[in-house]
């Protein structure tokens, strides 16, 4: 359970939180959604316990600041911006498993399955990776940690839709138990298919609250076929980034798109609406992961 | 204590990839190279000959080195951390404040105060491979004063990456400290003692109360006992603590400010937003 009472944050003369009030239940998956400055960061460092603040937060009943260790180590992370850390790759993960006493075979084992190998990456700095890299180093760490609450800034804004499907699958597993997860995105069209329950911030307060159907299954895949009017180059690539094949003509393809990606996929496709004659999206004809 | 020391391996880790531990590393290693190369062991200035010549000349160089590139390189990278957002991703993992802290301070600790004492202890080395003596107890002094310096620097330099919000300011701070205690070595101390008419002692205090003053005449104590360069400004320090009271201050005066600073800047940290 998490606790949110009266919760106020005022950088100089900035009222950034104001008065949240905000009670999230075990296991409930949450889209914290909101323009930029709304609060979402400032509510996260709250819970996190990097912010002081008026009001109180409790996980658990405990407070964050007071009670880190016990707090933290109940929450994963996965920050917006991955910090540009110099320490080698191999140098983060011991850090990060020791210090959350977790294996860290099991941080590597799912880096594996996002397609990282840590084995030949061990020694490289962590800021030198791409983006995509540091995305999944830092999605393995905080899911291959005990933890019942994930708290994630953007997760999967970096990655591409293999590994997207893969970190599906992967948050997936935590909901057996019954982990609770706060996915902060300034698009919902990103997190929508993820979560149970939307929550708006605007200047500080809770504008929307909202439970949302819940029938999307994070591991099912849609298949899809396509009609165009005319090849187009721009659109194969875009297609071709999805891991979608064409007939040879350039006018037919097919391919999956993850469950909880389909509003994504609509979306890149809607730039392409013109041309596009044909679009079927079967629920039982993709593949399970 | 098993997470200080882990916080402590990760900025030794950290440090050994930055830049300007390479160059501090470079600075302090190409000083005892050069004043080997050019044969500073075998030139004898008041009375000094061999190793200990080049010991004196070393630790009044560190003197001028040490204390800004500690403060500098120190601020830049503990308030850069903060400003990249390093902190916020470090500081979400269950580390407690005080681990965080005090195991960033003894890392950043080592590889400032290694690279100075492995420069000397090589020097030393060196001395004995050529059959120069070595004398041991300047060593051991010398020895002392560095590590009590650093930590003294590493302490003030903690203290203002926590006040200051952004990495511009924390260096604008540190080297105006710096500075201010540059100054206060003769400059200002004579304009006081000429304006104010200020007492002898008032003045000696003052100049006791400065850290980069304490070295330099801890320094000076172990090859001129009497502190005769001084001027009249010795009869004030002989007359208080004596020749060892002052060598003990020296050791002990700097680790204590560096100490209170840092207790100083650790309950800022902690009662403050740490990103």
């Amino acid at each position: 359970m998490i606790e949110f009472k009266k919760v106020s944050k005022t950088f100089k003369r900035n009222r950034v939180l104001d008065e949240l009030e905000l009670t999230i239940t075990p296991g409930e998956r949450i889209a914290l959604v909101g323009s930029n400055g709304a609060g979402k960061t400032t509510m996260i460092r709250c819970l996190l316990g990097e912010y002081t603040y008026e009001g109180s937060v409790a996980v658990h009943g405990l407070a964050p600041r007071p009670n880190r260790q016990q707090v933290l180590g109940k929450i994963g992370f996965v920050p917006q911006l991955p910090p540009p850390l110099k320490m080698p790759v191999g140098q983060l993960l011991d850090f990060s498993s020791a210090v959350c006493n977790s294996e860290k075979s099991r941080m590597e084992e799912i880096a594996g399955r996002l397609g990282l190998d840590v084995g030949k990456m061990r020694n490289q700095p962590f800021v030198k990776l791409s983006g995509g890299q540091k995305q999944k180093l830092l999605i393995s760490i905080a899911l291959g940690r005990d933890s019942n609450i994930l708290i994630m800034d953007e997760p999967a804004a970096n990655l591409d839709p293999e590994a997207r499907q893969i970190f599906f699958g992967l948050l997936a597993e935590r909901l057996e138990n019954n982990t609770t997860m706060l996915i902060s995105s300034h698009r919902l069209d990103e997190v929508s298919a993820l979560v149970n329950r939307v929550i708006e911030l605007d200047r500080g307060k809770v504008v929307l609250d909202d439970r949302v159907a819940d029938d999307v299954s994070l591991t099912g895949m849609l298949a899809c076929r396509l009609t165009l009017r005319r090849p187009e180059e721009s659109i194969a690539k875009a297609l071709t980034g999805w891991n979608f094949r064409d007939n040879g003509s350039g006018l037919e393809w097919q391919g999956s798109v993850a469950g909880p990606d389909r509003l994504r996929f609509v979306g890149m496709l809607s730039r392409y609406v013109g041309i596009l004659t044909h679009i079927s999206l079967d629920e039982n004809g993709g593949d399970q992961v | 204590m098993k997470n200080l020391w882990l916080t402590a391996k990760l900025d030794v880790v950290e440090s050994l990839r930055a830049r300007w531990f390479m160059i501090y590393t470079l600075v302090f290693g190409g000083i005892v190279a050069m004043l080997f190369a050019f044969g500073l062991t075998e030139s004898r200035v008041l009375g000094f000959i061999g190793l200990s010549r080049l010991l004196v000349t070393y630790i009044q160089l560190c003197m001028a080195i040490l204390p800004i590139f500690v403060l500098i390189s120190t601020v830049r990278s503990v308030a850069g951390d903060r400003e990249a957002g390093v902190f916020e991703y470090l500081l979400s993992l269950p580390v407690s404040l005080s681990a965080w802290f005090w195991g960033k301070l003894l890392g950043r600790y080592i590889v400032v105060f290694l690279p100075v004492f492995l420069a000397m202890l090589g020097a030393s080395l060196w001395s004995l491979v050529q059959d120069i003596e070595v004398p041991w107890n300047m060593f051991l002094y010398y020895t002392g004063l560095l590590a009590a310096m650093a930590w003294c620097f590493l302490g003030i330099a903690m203290l203002l990456s926590t006040l200051a919000r952004s990495t511009d300011v924390a260096q604008g701070a540190a080297f105006v400290v710096w500075l201010a205690m540059l100054l206060f070595l003769d400059l200002i101390l004579l304009g006081v003692m000429i304006q104010g008419h200020a007492a002898p002692e008032v003045a000696v205090m003052i100049a006791l109360a400065n850290p980069l003053q304490v070295f330099r005449t801890a320094a000076l104590m172990l090859f001129d006992p009497q502190l005769i360069v001084l001027g009249p400004a010795a009869y004030v320090i002989m007359d208080t603590m004596g020749a060892t009271g002052f060598m003990i201050y020296g050791l002990v005066y700097p680790f204590v400010i560096g100490t209170l600073c840092a207790t100083a800047g650790y309950f800022m940290f902690r009662r403050g937003d740490l990103p």
